[in-house]
């Protein structure tokens, strides 16, 4: 019991005093050696032997446990440091702004060239903002989150309803009735409870748009109607976001990135109006094959993660059709229209 | 002469690209490209069109 008390005291005293790890255990070892010394030289029945309890062969036991223990971690933290040697890119440290979970959790990006420890922090920091929750919100939606988006909002006034499940697989069949916000807030924060998601129950408004764009660096638009399309281009075309924006039709796609900030062409300047009618019908009119919004959807969320980590080359300026029926990617130059009525006034810096 | 139009071959007799939407039977609220190459629709009348021309003719989508 002394001997406890004894060593108790002196890692206590360690601690306050700031001691390295590796002196305090010295100290210990040194108490235990002491013991064990007492035990070989006094002889049996003395007062200090009582004091120190128990008999030699217990203390040289507890000896072997510790050697064991304290071998057995040496050994595994050096199998540890061996396997992380083998990866070519350097590991940021456990100290930055992720814990060991979300290391492990985006290692598979760290290990990327073109993404790294750097590019996961500007992931974690960046706020994204995708309009509509439908077929191409589902995977957008869902690869934002995986990848550690920090900040998502998702603004939609819709419902679930089956006939959506065709192709918007981030809802399911037991949240059908529920609005789509809170089911895509459901389904990302499963998937990632280290991102936060802000669901907007509403359809945007261009009341609503300014100060509800200047909270966010990126905006997606997955939405399912015209008007809303050349208001989000307005909108982020005033607030200087840039716009990854992507349509669907039947078994064919359009992807873009609008930023006359930078240069690039607004969606405008491409589409000035909405198309005469019949020519661009809505999915629940003309048909739309399901898995055509998880690969524009995606592609969305790739484009995303490629314009916050600075990865590659962005879609600035082309606009891509993915044609799924006659399975071709054809990529059309884009140039801003002069005297575009959205950002005819905008004069990129630079 | 025979042009690519949307990713399909087509036979025709237009010159320009304002000749080529109206014998396709496009409206005018389309964009285009040529060869891959944006062409606002004022220089669609000026823009000629030959043989082996990759044409795109693109209508806005809405879906979502």
């Amino acid at each position: 019991m002394t001997v406890l008390l004894a060593a108790l005291a002196l890692v206590a005293l360690g601690y306050v005093a700031g001691l390295p790890r590796r002196l305090i255990g010295l100290m210990l070892v040194m108490l235990w050696l002491a013991v064990v010394l007492a035990h070989l030289v006094l002889p049996e029945g003395t007062g200090l032997l009582r004091a120190t309890g128990g008999n030699l062969r217990g203390w040289l036991a507890l000896g072997v446990v510790v050697v064991v223990v304290l071998g057995y971690r040496a050994g595994v933290s050096r199998l540890r440091k061996g396997a992380l040697a083998s990866v070519a890119t350097p590991v940021p440290p456990a100290s930055g702004p992720f814990s060991d979970t979300e290391l492990d959790r985006y290692a598979r990006h760290i290990v990327l060239r073109e993404v790294g420890g750097a590019g996961q922090r500007r992931l974690k920091g960046a706020r994204v903002l995708v309009v509509g929750a439908g077929g191409l919100g589902s995977p957008a939606l869902l690869y934002l989150a995986a990848a550690g988006v920090g900040t998502i909002g998702v603004i939609d006034d819709d419902t679930v309803s089956n006939s959506n499940l065709q192709r918007q697989v981030i809802h399911s069949d037991a949240r059908i009735g529920m609005p789509k916000v809170f089911s895509a807030q459901a389904a990302m924060t499963a998937l990632n409870p280290f991102v936060t998601v802000r669901p907007y129950n509403r359809r945007l408004t261009a009341d609503e748009a300014p100060a509800l764009f200047a909270d966010y660096d990126l905006i997606l638009d997955g939405s399912d109607n015209f008007p809303t399309r050349l208001l989000v281009n307005a909108a982020a075309v005033a607030a200087g976001k840039p716009l990854i924006s992507g349509a669907i039709a039947q078994w064919e796609g359009q992807l873009g990135l609008f930023d006359p900030a930078s240069g690039a062409p607004c969606y405008a300047c491409i589409f000035p109006e909405a198309p005469a009618e019949g020519l661009a019908p809505a999915c629940a009119e003309a048909g739309v094959m399901g898995a055509l919004p998880g690969v524009v959807g995606a592609m969305m969320a790739a484009e995303a993660i490629k314009e916050i980590t600075g990865a590659g080359q962005s879609l600035r300026g082309r606009l891509l059709i993915y044609d799924a029926l006659w399975r071709e990617n054809r990529t059309v130059g884009l140039k801003r229209r002069a005297g575009c009525a959205v950002c005819g006034g905008v004069h990129p810096a630079g | 002469m025979t042009i690519t139009l949307n990713g399909a071959p087509l036979q025709t007799g237009a010159t320009t690209l304002a000749d080529l939407l109206h014998e396709a039977g496009f409206g005018p609220k389309v964009a285009t490209a040529r060869n891959g190459a944006f062409v606002p629709a004022g220089l669609r009348a000026s823009t000629p069109i030959t043989e082996g021309d990759r044409i795109e003719v693109l209508a806005p989508m809405q879906g979502g």
